[in-house]
């Protein structure tokens, strides 16, 4: 009698769990089928070109490709060093009264709702963009990367956005990786002499796929964002090396465009875009966690070894 | 190498960090700053009972906009809380098989999926089949969105549930439904509470995906089956458009909602700490 | 506690369910160029009829097209007619014109207060990016005597699907071959150069932030955004500035001709006080929609329209509607299956 009630409690449950399953195959599933007619048109040429002509039915997607990982390159290196430097000071060096409050507060950064960091962007960034950008001193202007009109509307402004909303993210899975750590690696390193900065650094060394695994998962999120940079980018499909030229990313795209894409090969072009994002982030997504979880393996065999015969470890 | 170098080099990147936090929490100050200054002063009763005002009229708010935000995110809630909570319990309970590490897998990859794309299948799904935008499509993509947190969530806590307890109920002869359902999932309640509050002001904030499932609605609707005013969609709205009293409108739209989806954070991180120090009590 | 919000829930959808059954509730979207007027319509008729209440979302004419060809609304709005290949896939639509607007330049040149004046080719040059700068002796020769800067010029058009777009480059392309050439007419195109965004909102909004922006939106937005506009040259050698006159005029000699689908262009008309930029502008109807509810509500909101909501056009800087157009109208709308 029991064994069925434990069958149909596991098929009942599995059920719902076969559900998720099922919804994330299904969300590949209604992005292949609604981009068969761009595929088909264009196959491989659809990464390669740039035009975007909506009236001649003509579409290449390379400057969505550009934009977003410009975008999120360029905010991840703003991004990085300060996630990190965060986790490092919470986990490794500010006292404990201090450590709940820091917590919370960058807690509180991410609970942000994107469309505020939007707003925030257009009516307070981008303008003080635009001054930064007036004011760029000739010298400066005649570089590639600083050319272009001063707009304050540009991938300058969209990459430091995307930075602010990413440090929490990396800087808290950044703090569990470091939290990995076993104690007795850092005990160790005191005990030989190291300053801080030394017992950290063999830290960092130890966690290091870890921490790769937390910078590439805020990279991952930075690939999606939506709301905030369609805001503050400009919306223009170019490809440009200039932080002041205006631009445009996969997401932002898709937000502007899908509500009205009036003719079926617009749609599907929109939809493919969509694929390949989802289909990028995936990869992103599993890369990171592999590196994060790579790193807990190292550390469990370790701690094991520890327990059972602590006079044999080696510092 | 010297002493006084390496002592120098270990103060520098200490700074370096602490300045490191500084720096990230200044634009978090600037922007609730600004949120704050710009809001309060179109905060009123008003806004809270009233329509969006025509082009040139001043005044009104955003009643439509707060219900209905209140509407999609519990719709998405019913969807997500029964199939998230019982599939981590399966995760949980039926731990090292192949279908719990399938499910897992797919948690973490639907959590990792950008907002708009599952506009994109919530549209294709919930709303071209049925020719009807709707505040249930919208609720749809949030549930979607909710299902990785809240499945996440209960599997992790319903491991941390001391295993002497679901032995025991085993033990006295429950079958292993009775023993999750009356004895281990209530022990984990708490924890389980807090990550789907954490989920509901996760989600409540989304715009992306509402933008063509809820659309939005220039009445007050409280029907599942019609478009719906969210805050967010309406936020968007004012804040692209060029006038200065829609601005206006939209930094308070921002201010409610940043205070609603931080209240319920704080409330459900303060909730949990004392239902566990009720718990450990009886 | 539970049961409470339970019960709390039940009772708000059914009354939400209630007031549905009870009244009629009817979406649409599109065009953001008569958004403006068409919001005034709506909540004037929910006034006088309480239980017609219409839904309107301004998303642009792309959205209103694609929209109703889905059925996920039961009625669109479009100023860029549905071309020959889009009427294939929404059998038995209608267009139906419901005011006239039109779409002026919109700047911003800091330093500058005077009216400027453009001609159709140099507002096709400066869209094609050939003039770059606000003191481009293409410019100053129109506008003598105003100092224009030497300071870029900040192109602003759309980004998504717009029936605003389509009477813009529907008039510069008759006014510049090499415009038609390389950009062609449409709800959206491949903009040779300029930012873009959203909606008429969103460009007024890009206009007014921006110095030196230039840009193109329905009148009304430029006036509630005390925006500064300039006069066109039209087809007649004649700089002129639109106004409820000017774009009525413009519509004269198509209201003679009007074709039975409605579907008519009245850019660069003929005539000394036409403005150059005007258009008609669409709601979509489907002839025979399976809501007949919802269709004769509409039938019943289209007649008052075209009737007393003309009225509340002028005030809004739309002109009403020609009268023998809306005579015409009345018998299509008879047409219309409402049972």
């Amino acid at each position: 009698m029991s064994r069925f009630d434990d069958l149909g409690f596991r098929a009942g449950t599995g059920l719902f769990g076969v559900l998720i399953i099922a919804v994330v195959i299904g969300i590949a599933g209604v992005l292949y089928t609604d981009s068969t007619a761009a595929i088909s048109k264009f196959g491989w040429q659809f990464w390669q070109t740039d035009t975007w002509d909506p009236i001649a039915g003509d579409f290449g997607a390379r400057p969505f490709i550009w934009g977003t990982l410009y975008s999120s390159v360029l905010a991840l290196i703003i991004a990085g060093p300060i996630a990190l430097g965060i986790a490092i000071y919470i986990s490794e060096l500010c006292p404990a009264w201090l450590q709940r409050p820091l917590v919370f507060l960058t807690e509180l950064l991410a609970a942000i709702p994107s469309i505020v960091y939007g707003l925030w962007g257009i009516f307070v960034l981008v303008p003080f963009v635009r001054q930064l950008e007036a004011g760029t001193p000739e010298w400066m202007k005649a570089l590639p990367l600083f050319s272009g009109p001063p707009l304050g509307l540009g991938m300058l402004s969209a990459a430091v956005l995307l930075a602010i909303m990413i440090v929490p993210f990396s800087s808290s899975v950044a703090r569990e990786v470091l939290r990995a750590v076993p104690q007795a690696q850092r005990e160790g390193a005191y005990a030989l002499g190291a300053t801080r900065w030394e017992a950290i650094r063999m830290a960092l060394f130890y966690a290091r796929t870890g921490i790769v695994g937390s910078i590439m998962l805020g990279f991952g999120r930075a690939l999606g964002e939506t709301m905030a940079v369609t805001m503050v980018i400009g919306n223009t499909p170019q490809i440009s090396t200039s932080l002041y030229a205006p631009q445009y990313t996969m997401a932002a795209v898709i937000a502007n465009e899908f509500a009205e894409a009036a003719d079926e090969l617009h749609l599907h072009a929109l939809v493919e875009i969509g694929l390949v994002l989802f289909v990028i982030t995936l990869v992103v997504n599993v890369a990171s966690r592999a590196f994060i979880w790579s790193l807990g393996r190292q550390a469990r065999p370790r701690r094991a070894r520890h327990a059972t015969a602590p006079a044999a470890e080696p510092a | 190498m010297r002493t006084s170098y390496r002592k120098f080099m270990s103060h520098l990147v200490v700074a370096l960090c602490a300045g490191a936090v500084l720096l990230a929490l200044v634009p978090l100050a600037f922007i609730l700053f600004y949120v704050i200054k710009q809001g309060v002063t179109a905060i009123n009763w008003n806004f809270f009972t009233q329509m969006p005002a025509q082009i040139g009229d001043p005044g009104g708010g955003m009643a439509n906009g707060i219900v209905g935000s209140l509407i999609v995110t519990g719709l998405g809630a019913l969807f997500a809380i029964p199939i998230g909570i019982t599939a981590g319990v399966y995760a949980s309970e039926y731990r090292g098989t192949r279908l719990a590490s399938a499910i897992r897998f797919a948690a973490d990859t639907l959590n990792g999926v950008p907002s708009i794309v599952i506009g994109v299948f919530a549209y294709g799904v919930a709303v071209l089949p049925f020719h009807h935008f709707s505040a249930a499509a919208g609720g749809f993509a949030l549930g979607v969105m909710m299902l990785p947190l809240v499945m996440r969530t209960t599997e992790e806590l319903l491991l941390l549930v001391p295993a002497s307890l679901r032995e025991g109920a085993l033990a006295l002869g429950a079958t292993r439904a009775r023993a999750v359902f009356t004895v281990v999932l209530p022990a984990a309640l708490p924890g389980i509470i807090t990550g789907v509050l954490l989920a509901l002001a996760r989600v409540a904030g989304e715009t992306a995906p509402l933008l063509f499932t809820s659309l939005n609605n220039a009445y007050f609707s409280t029907d599942p089956g019609q478009p719906i005013s969210t805050l967010t969609v309406q936020v968007y709205t004012f804040a692209t458009s060029p006038y200065p009293e829609w601005h206006q409108q939209a930094w308070a739209g921002a201010l409610v909602l940043v205070t609603m989806v931080f209240t319920t954070s704080v409330l459900a991180r303060v909730a949990t700490a004392r239902m566990e120090r009720m718990q450990r009590g009886s | 506690m539970k049961k409470i919000a339970l019960a709390a829930a039940l009772a708000t959808t059914l009354a939400g369910a209630t007031f549905a059954a009870q009244n009629v509730a009817i979406n649409g979207a599109g065009a953001t160029f008569p958004a403006p007027i068409y919001q005034k319509w709506f909540a004037e008729y929910n006034k006088l009829h309480p239980t017609v209440r219409i839904n309107y979302q301004p998303l642009g004419s792309g959205a209103g097209i694609r929209q109703v060809t889905e059925r996920t609304v039961f009625f669109g709005a479009t100023d860029g007619p549905m071309t020959d290949e889009q009427l294939k896939g929404a059998p038995g639509i209608l267009h139906l014109p419901t005011v006239l607007g039109g779409v002026v330049p919109i700047y911003n040149v800091p330093g500058v207060t005077q009216e400027l004046k453009f001609s159709g080719p140099v507002l096709a040059n400066i869209f094609l990016g050939k003039i770059k700068k606000w003191n481009d002796p293409a410019l100053t020769a129109l506008n003598p005597g105003v100092n224009l800067p030497g300071s870029d010029i900040v192109v602003a058009h759309r980004s998504d699907g717009s029936g605003t777009t389509y009477i813009w480059l529907d008039y510069l392309a008759k006014v510049s071959p090499e415009f038609k050439k390389t950009v062609g007419v449409g709800t959206s195109a491949k903009w040779p150069v300029g930012v873009a965004a959203a909606k008429n909102d969103g460009v007024a909004a890009i206009v007014k932030q921006t110095p030196g922006a230039l840009g193109y939106v329905e009148l009304i937005f430029a006036i509630q955004t005390k925006t500064a506009y300039g006069s066109v040259q039209n087809a007649s050698g004649k700089f002129v500035k639109a106004s409820i006159e000017s774009v009525t005029a413009a519509a004269a000699a198509a209201a003679k001709a009007m074709p039975a689908d409605y579907r008519v262009s009245i850019t660069n008309a003929a005539g000394d006080t036409v403005y150059p930029v005007a258009s008609f502008t669409w709601m979509l109807l489907y002839q025979d929609p399976k809501d007949k509810a919802q269709s004769k509500a509409m039938v019943d909101f289209m007649k008052w329209a075209l009737t007393d909501g003309q009225k509340f056009a002028a005030a809004m800087g739309y002109s009403p509607l020609p009268k023998n157009v809306v005579d015409m109208e009345m018998k299509t709308l008879a047409t219309v299956k409402v049972q």
